[in-house]
Formats: structure tokens, sequence, C-alpha cells
């Protein structure tokens, strides 16, 4: 029974497969480096801009504004994310808008996630107890004053944890833009996979690079938490 | 130096001010007091527009506002002349005591870094707390917290501070050192408007008092006058309930 698997396993692990794995795991992580990686970063970050401008509209109740990013919240929540990319990519060339497939990626990941943020941020501003902007404009300051030196620093805290989980979400979900020609991580694979005809083995190789990325930044999260609570508050 | 006129707020069709009339003169030490839900801290809020009154004026430093149609702008201006010490102290929870008394003066005073500090650590030796100037309000107890929140009002130089129960959150055997920090001020001249449940800083420290019931004044005068030889009915009604609450 146990020589059966073993003599399994060892022929599936044949030495032009080990071959392959070997030879392809720097052709697979090269592009994570150089693409996955960057765009998850870029994204995000663009993306923080916009959940920060959107709760606070949402929270000092701009008229019309506010309507707007309600509206832009359900809409980008309501419909899926390769949709969206497929729209942008495949669909805004009809009407002559024709943009590069990595510049293309950033946009919708970073407007994708930006809503899913705001709703954390919101959620978060609104958890600061209300005295803590009575004290700011008692003292002096505005609101977007107040804003920027009390609130937000505290809600930035409270939000760290869901913020994180979306950040790494966001990094698995980079795979998607395989679909629309990002030579990133995953399409890389797919072209290796394809040519050698080794699809399991290569994939559950990739799969494992994403998991090293995401436990890299679990590790992180978990420090600048620990950091956080250091804080005297 | 301030007087308001008239002024009414209702809350959710209930009549919380009734056209409350008031005035400061520099100087004055002021105590509001009254039962729960007389309005009086309704009343504070409105006179620095963390509510929206119905209706009323306002004559500050001579110029004359209208309570419910104040500009931004105007109400900035003058929040910048005011400062309000909470019942819940409301320190800001990310910055040290240090911070909290200079983010007045720095963000909204735009005052040099280097001087603020000079003047927020002077604030804070006078309530008594400069060792705890780099201590996070969590790390402060309810007495030392409200105390870096009469620092802070005090920083930027008020021309009248507004207590609502500054001394209500606390444990008895904190709430003296609060008072004490309130009446030296008071001795210093500095302009204070009170709503305070303790009967012995109306007596003793405030130079008038205000007895406000049901969202009106009943009855106000200099506080000698108010307690040895009360006017109306209902005054006389309220403090006795209060002295035996007291000796109990
Ligand atoms: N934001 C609000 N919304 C609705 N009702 C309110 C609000 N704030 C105050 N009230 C009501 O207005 C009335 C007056 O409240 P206020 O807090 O001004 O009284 P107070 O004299 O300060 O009482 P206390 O001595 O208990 O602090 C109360 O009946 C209260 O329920
Ligand atoms: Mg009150």
């Amino acid at each position: 029974m146990f020589e059966g698997i073993s003599n399994a396993v060892s022929a599936f692990f044949s030495q032009r497969l080990v071959g392959i794995l070997v030879e392809s795991f720097p052709k697979m992580l090269l592009p994570g480096l150089k693409m996955t990686i960057p765009l998850t970063a870029i994204s995000f970050s663009i993306a923080l801009v916009i959940a920060v401008i959107a709760a606070m509209i949402q929270v000092a109740k701009i008229p019309v504004l506010r309507q707007l990013i309600r509206f832009y919240i359900w809409v980008v929540r309501g419909t899926p994310l390769l949709v969206q990319l497929y729209v942008v990519f495949y669909g805004l060339p009809n009407l002559g808008i024709v943009l590069e497939p990595f510049p293309t990626a950033v946009l919708v990941f970073s407007i994708n996630e930006g809503a899913y943020c705001a709703e954390t941020m919101r959620a978060a501003i609104e958890s600061i107890p209300k005295g803590q902007m009575e004290a700011g404009v008692c003292v002096g300051m505005s609101w977007l004053q107040t804003m920027f030196h009390v609130i937000l620093p505290q809600a930035f805290r409270t939000a760290f944890p869901p913020l994180s989980n979306s950040l790494i979400s966001m990094l698995k979900d980079t795979s998607l833009a395989a679909n629309i020609t990002v030579m990133e991580m995953f399409m890389v694979t797919q072209r290796i996979a394809s040519r050698y005809y080794e699809h399991l083995a290569l994939y559950i190789e990739v799969a494992l690079i994403y998991l090293l990325f995401c436990t890299v930044l679990t590790k992180v999260q978990a420090v600048c938490e620990k950091k956080l609570a250091s804080y005297g508050f | 130096m301030l007087t308001i006129h008239q002024v009414t707020k209702q809350f959710d069709g209930s009549q919380v001010l009734k056209g409350v009339d008031l005035t400061v003169n520099k100087g004055d030490v002021i105590a509001i007091i009254g039962q729960s839900g007389g309005g009086k801290t309704t009343l504070l809020r409105c006179m620095n527009f963390l509510e929206t009154a119905d209706s009323g004026t306002m004559e500050f430093d001579g110029e004359t506002f209208d309570l419910a149609k104040i500009s931004k702008k105007d109400i900035e201006r003058i929040r910048r002349k005011t400062a309000f010490v909470f019942q819940s102290y409301n320190l800001f929870r990310n910055k040290t005591a240090l911070q909290n008394v200079m983010l007045g003066l720095t963000v909204a005073r735009k005052m040099p870094k280097a001087q603020a500090e000079q003047i927020a650590r002077s604030a804070l030796e006078k309530v008594g707390l400069a060792d705890k100037a780099d201590s996070y309000p969590n790390a402060l107890s309810g007495g030392q917290q409200q105390r870096v929140a009469i620092a802070r009002a005090l920083a930027t130089d008020p021309e009248i501070i507004y207590f609502d129960e500054p001394t209500s959150a606390l444990d008895p055997e904190l709430t003296g050192e609060v008072l004490c920090v309130m009446r030296s001020l008071a001795e210093e001249g500095m302009t204070m408007l009170v709503v305070t449940h303790e009967l012995g800083f109306a007596r003793n420290v405030s130079t008038k008092v205000i007895f406000m019931e049901n969202g009106s004044v009943v009855e106000s005068g200099p506080s000698m006058e108010f307690f040895t030889n009360p006017k109306e009915e209902r005054t006389r009604a309220f403090l006795n309930t209060i002295t035996q609450h007291e000796k109990e």
C-alpha cells in the first residue's frame, strides 16, 4: 500500500518534472516581483486615497457628492471584478478609448478596491466617539483639520485589520489581470504550463508562490498590529 | 462682553430651551444649576454652536449674530475666542497630554511649534500636570484627564470658558482636584460659565448663579443673594431638595 503511493509519487516527480519545476520557479517569481506586487501596491495605494475621500464625503453628508459616492459603491460592489476588467479593456475600445493592459488593471483594481475600503473607512470613522470632533472644533480647528489630526489617525487604527485583509485578497485577485493580457505571475504560469503540458504541478507551484506572498503579508500585518497596540492610545 | 437673547431649541417636537436670556461680563464666574433635563447642556452647546439653536441672537465683543443663521466663518471666529470643557473630557485619544494642549495653537492658530510647546507646558503646569506631558489620555485618571482638558482650554487664551458639569463623571475623591483648579482660575479673573451640580462651587466660587428649569431661567442673581435669599418659590424648593440630599 505505502509502496504503491510512494511509487506513484516518485513516478509523478520524474526527473523531467523536477527539472521543469526548478526551471520555472524564477520565471514565475520574477513577474510576481515585477508585476503582481507593483500592481497590488499601486492599486491599493490609490484605493486608499479613494476610500478616505469617499468616506469623508459620506460622513460630512455633502449633498449630491454623497449620492454619487453611494452610487459608485453600489455599482462596484454589485458587479464582478472580472466583468469590470472586461468592460474597460475589451469594451471601452468601442468608444475609441484604448488603454494598455497594465494601466487598465491599475484603474480597475483601484476603483474596485476603493469602493470596499471606503465602506471600511466609513465604519471606522463612525466608530470614533462624537466628542472627538466636538473637542476639535471647540479648540478652533476646522472640521477638516480635526479629521486629519484627530479622527483619521484613530480610524486608521480601527480599520487596519480589515484593510490588511483587503490587501491580501487583492494580491490574489491580481491573477485575474491575466485575462486582459497583463504579464503577471499567473499569465506567465499559464504559458509555461501549456508549453510543457504539466498543468497540475505548475499551477500548484504558482499557488505556493501566492501562498508565500500572502504569508509574508500576514506576518507584516501581525507585526504592525503589535506596533500599533504599543502606541499609547 | 457676551449676551444671548431669546434662545430657543426643540428636539423632536419637545421644547428644550424656551427663550433663554443671559449676560456674561468680563470676570464673571456664572454657575448654572437646575434639575436634570432642564436644558443646561443644550444651552451651552447652542452657545458654542455644537447644536444649532432654532432662534435667538448672540452679542459677542460688540458684534451681533443670529444663532439660527450664523455663518461657518463666524462660528470659527467665535470659537477661537472661547473654550469648552466637556463632562466626558473628550481629550484627543491619539495625542499625548502635551499634544492635546498644543493642537489648538499649532493647527488652529498656526503658531510656531516651539512657542506653542512653551505655552502648553505652562498650561499643564498650571493644572499641576507638568510631569504627565507625555502621557496618553488612557494612562491618566479621570481627574487628570479633566485637568488636561482645562489646560487645553486655557492654552488658547479664551475670553470665556464654558464648563459642562466638569466633575460629574468623576469619583468623589477626584472632583476636589478639578474644582481646585477651577477655583484658582476664577481667582485669576477668568470668565467662566459653569453648568454644575456642585452647590459648594456655586456658593463659594461663582459670582452669579442661574437656576434653570424646563428650558427657562427661573431665577438669577449674585451668588450670596441667591443662596441666602432666593426670591422664587421653585428656587427654594430646588435648594431644599439638594441640601437635604447633601445632609443625608
Ligand atoms: N441630541 C438630542 N436629541 C434629542 N433630545 C435631546 C438631545 N439632547 C438633549 N435632549 C433632550 O433635551 C432635554 C434637555 O437636555 P439637557 O442635556 O440640555 O439637560 P441638562 O439640563 O443638561 O440635564 P443634565 O443635568 O442631566 O445634564 C432632555 O429632555 C433631553 O432628553
Ligand atoms: Mg447636562
